[in-house]
C-alpha cells in the first residue's frame, strides 16, 4: 500500500477536524459550543498526529485498496449511488428498488450472462424480494415511501 | 427475585411469536457469512416502530443471541465464521465436520452456547440491579466520565490503531453535536439541509454497519462463488449431551471466561471466543488434539461467545454505556421508544427491563431447540450467493433508514455514512468507536454542561470534574485502557525491530 493511500484519509480528517475546531472556537453563541470545542481540541490533535504520521509514511495499519478491488466495486458504487440519491426518490422506492436490485444481482452474479434460465433466475429472485419488501414496508409496518410511477 | 414477576408477559401470544421469529431468523442470518450479529439487530430496528417497547426489545434481543449461535453453523460446515465471535469455532468445529462428525459438533456448539448464554443472562439478573443501585449515586461529573470511558476503551481496545480508535470515537462525538443546540438553541455544523434535525442515530447505525459490507461484498466481484457445504450425518442429541457432560472443564472455562470478557466494555465475543479456547486448551490433558476437531475446542467457544451476550448488557442497562456495538444499537431501539436506560430503569419500566431479559433467558433454550433442527437448512441459506445478499442489505438499509422518521435525508445520511466507513475502515478507523461517540456524545454533552453549571456555583470545573475519588477512579482507568492499548500496539513492533535487525545480520 502507497503512502498517498494513507495520507488522503488522514488528510481529509485532518481537515475535517480544522475545519470543526475553526466554527467550535469562532460561532456564537459561545456556550452552545463549550462541548464542541471540548472534543475539538482533542479531534485536532489526533487527527494531526495521523496525518504526520501518513506523511512520514509511517502509517501502516489497514488493508488499503487495492486496483482490481476499485474497480470491483466502482459499478456497484455507481448503481448504489444513482438508486439513493436519485432514484428512488425520482422513480419511487419500489420501482427504483426493482431496477437497483436486479441490476445488482446481475452485475455481481458469477453466473453466465448468456444463458436464458439465469436470467429468468434473476428476474424471479427479483420479484420474490420485492413482493417481501412490499408486503413488510407498505402491508405490515404501513411505511408510506415515495411513490412516483407504478407502485 | 422481581424477575419472575415478569416471566408471564414473555409467553403473551405475540411476544412469543416475536420471540420465536426472532430466534430462528437470528439463527439463519447468523449462519450467513457477511451479516454480523450488529448489523443484522440494527436492520431488524425498523421493524420494532409499530411494536411496544417490550415486544421490540424481545426480537432484537432474540435476534442477537441467536445470530452468535447461529455463526457456528457456517463456522463449523463452511469454514466461514458467520460472526468474528465464532472464529474459535472454526478450528476444531470445522475439522470435525470434515472427519464427518459435522452433527456432533453442531449439537456441542448448541447446547454449549445454550449453557453458556443461560449463565450470562443469569449473571444479567443478579448483577444488573445491584449495580443499577450503586448507580444512583453517580453524579453528573461521574456520568460524563463514564461517557468518555465508553468511548475510550471500545476506540482503544476495539481498533487496530489507538490513535485511529480515538479518533474515530472524536468524529462519533462531533456528529452528535450536529443540529440545534438543546440549550441555546444555536445551530452548529449545519451544513446540509438533510442534517437541520442532527444524525438519526438509527440511519447512522444502520449505515455505519450495514453499508460497508454491502461494498465488502461488491469488493469480491464476480468471483464470490458459494462455499461448499459439508453434509451432516445424523447424530444422537443424548449422545451429544453426555459428551457435554463428560467435559466440564471446557464449558466452566469457556462460561466463567465469556461471562467476566462480557462485562469489560469494548471486549467483544471475538476475544471471548478466543481466550477461552486458548485457555481451554492450556488446562487439557489432551491439548495436542486442540485444532484436530477436539470437542472440547467447540465447547470452549461456544459457551464462550453466548455466555458474553448477557453481561455486556449489564453497563447499558445500569449506565446507559453500552459495553458493544449491539448494546449500542439496543440502546437505540430503547431510546425510539422513549425508554432511557440507566439506574432508574428497574423503577421506571420494570416490565420493559424484566421482560427482556426474561426473555432472553427462554431465548437461549429455544435457540438450543430449534438450533438443533434447523442447522442443516441455516447452512444452505449460508450459501446464498453474495450478490443476492448485498442486493437484500442494500434495499432493506435504504427502507429501514427512510422508515425511522419517513425522510429522504436519513437515507442519504446513511449512504454517505456507509460509503465513507468502508473505505475508511481499508486505513485503520473503526466503526464501532464512532458508533458508540455518536450515542453517548448526547449524555457527555448534557451531563458536562449540567456539571458545568454546578461547578461554576460551587467548586469550580477543575475540582468538580477532576476531584472525587470516583472521577479519579474514572480517569484512571480511560488513561489506562489508552496506555494498555498503546503498548500492545507498540509491543509488536519492538519485538520485531530485533528480529528484523538479526535477519539483516544473518
Amino acid at each position: 500500500m502507497n503512502r498517498t493511500q494513507h495520507i488522503l484519509p488522514s488528510g481529509l480528517v485532518f481537515a475535517v477536524g480544522v475545519w470543526v475546531t475553526w466554527i467550535s472556537y469562532t460561532q456564537a453563541p459561545a456556550e452552545a459550543f463549550l462541548f464542541p470545542r471540548l472534543i475539538a481540541t482533542v479531534f485536532l490533535v489526533l487527527a494531526g498526529w495521523t496525518f504526520a504520521k501518513a506523511l512520514m509514511g509511517k502509517s501502516k495499519v489497514g488493508t488499503g485498496l487495492s486496483r482490481s478491488m476499485m474497480l470491483n466495486i466502482l459499478p456497484g458504487l455507481a448503481v448504489m449511488g444513482i438508486y439513493v440519491f436519485w432514484a428512488a426518490k425520482a422513480f419511487g422506492f419500489y420501482t427504483a428498488t426493482i431496477v437497483a436490485f436486479f441490476v445488482l444481482l446481475s452485475l455481481y452474479d458469477p453466473a453466465s450472462h448468456r444463458d436464458a434460465r439465469v436470467w429468468v433466475k434473476r428476474a424471479v429472485i427479483t420479484a420474490g424480494f420485492i413482493t417481501v419488501m412490499y408486503a413488510l414496508f407498505a402491508l405490515l409496518l404501513k411505511v408510506y415511501t415515495p411513490r412516483e410511477i407504478l407502485f | 427475585m422481581e424477575f419472575i414477576y415478569y416471566f408471564g408477559d414473555v409467553f403473551s401470544p405475540l411476544s412469543f411469536m416475536l420471540l420465536l421469529g426472532g430466534t430462528i431468523g437470528g439463527l439463519i442470518l447468523g449462519a450467513t457469512p457477511g451479516l454480523s450479529p450488529t448489523m443484522a439487530v440494527a436492520l431488524l430496528i425498523p421493524f420494532t416502530f409499530q411494536l411496544e417497547a417490550t415486544q421490540g426489545l424481545i426480537l432484537l434481543g432474540a435476534a442477537y443471541t441467536s445470530t452468535v449461535a447461529g455463526g457456528a453453523v457456517s463456522a463449523i460446515l463452511l469454514k466461514i465464521p458467520g460472526a468474528p465471535a465464532n472464529i474459535a469455532t472454526t478450528l476444531d468445529g470445522h475439522t470435525m465436520a470434515k472427519q464427518g462428525h459435522g452433527a456432533k459438533a453442531l449439537q456441542l456448539s448448541f447446547l454449549s452456547s445454550a449453557v453458556g448464554g443461560i449463565f450470562g443472562v443469569l449473571l444479567l439478573i443478579f448483577l444488573t440491579p445491584v449495580l443499577a443501585d450503586w448507580a444512583l449515586a453517580f453524579g453528573p461529573s461521574h456520568l460524563f466520565w463514564m461517557a468518555i470511558l465508553g468511548v475510550t476503551v471500545i476506540g482503544s481496545l476495539d481498533s487496530a490503531s489507538v490513535v485511529k480508535g480515538l479518533l474515530s470515537g472524536c468524529i462519533g462525538l462531533w456528529l452528535s453535536t450536529i443540529g440545534f443546540d438543546d440549550i441555546m438553541g444555536a445551530q452548529r455544523f449545519i451544513f446540509h439541509p438533510s442534517l437541520g434535525g442532527g444524525i438519526n442515530i438509527i440511519a447512522a447505525l444502520i449505515g455505519l454497519f450495514a453499508i460497508p459490507q454491502v461494498l465488502t461484498m461488491f469488493a469480491k466481484g464476480r468471483n464470490s462463488g458459494a462455499a461448499e457445504v459439508i453434509a451432516v450425518q445424523k447424530h444422537s442429541v443424548l449422545d451429544a449431551m453426555r459428551e457435554l457432560i463428560r467435559r466440564p472443564r471446557a464449558l466452566t472455562i469457556g462460561t466463567v471466561t465469556g461471562s467476566i470478557i462480557g462485562l469489560i466494555p469494548g471486549v467483544g465475543g471475538q476475544i471471548a471466543g478466543l481466550v477461552a479456547y486458548d485457555q481451554t486448551k492450556k488446562f487439557s490433558p489432551e491439548s495436542e488434539k486442540f485444532g484436530k476437531g477436539h470437542s472440547e475446542g467447540v465447547i470452549a467457544a461456544e459457551s464462550a461467545n453466548n455466555a458474553m451476550v448477557g453481561p455486556s448488557l449489564v453497563p447499558l442497562l445500569t449506565l446507559s454505556i453500552p459495553g458493544s456495538p449491539t448494546a449500542a444499537v439496543l440502546l437505540g431501539g430503547l431510546l425510539i421508544h422513549g425508554i432511557f436506560p440507566g439506574s432508574d430503569l428497574f423503577d421506571n419500566h420494570p416490565e420493559v427491563a424484566w421482560t427482556f431479559i426474561n426473555s432472553m433467558l427462554i431465548g437461549q433454550i429455544l435457540m438450543c431447540l430449534f438450533g438443533l433442527y434447523i442447522a442443516g437448512f441455516a447452512a444452505r441459506v449460508a450459501q446464498v450467493p453474495q450478490s443476492v445478499m448485498a442486493a437484500v442489505v442494500l434495499a432493506l438499509s435504504v427502507f429501514g433508514a427512510y422508515s425511522v422518521q419517513s425522510s429522504m435525508g436519513d437515507v442519504y445520511v446513511m449512504a454517505c455514512l456507509g460509503i465513507m466507513m468502508f473505505f475508511f475502515e481499508r486505513y485503520g478507523f473503526s466503526a464501532a468507536p464512532l458508533v458508540l461517540g455518536l450515542i453517548l456524545g448526547p449524555i457527555a454533552e448534557a451531563n458536562f454542561i449540567q456539571g458545568s453549571m454546578i461547578a461554576n456555583a460551587t467548586d469550580g470545573l477543575t475540582t468538580y470534574f477532576l476531584g472525587g475519588a470516583l472521577n479519579k477512579l474514572l480517569i484512571i482507568i480511560v488513561l489506562a485502557s489508552i496506555a494498555y492499548s498503546a503498548w500492545m500496539e507498540l509491543r509488536p513492533r519492538r519485538l520485531q525491530a530485533p528480529a528484523d535487525k538479526t535477519e539483516a545480520r544473518t
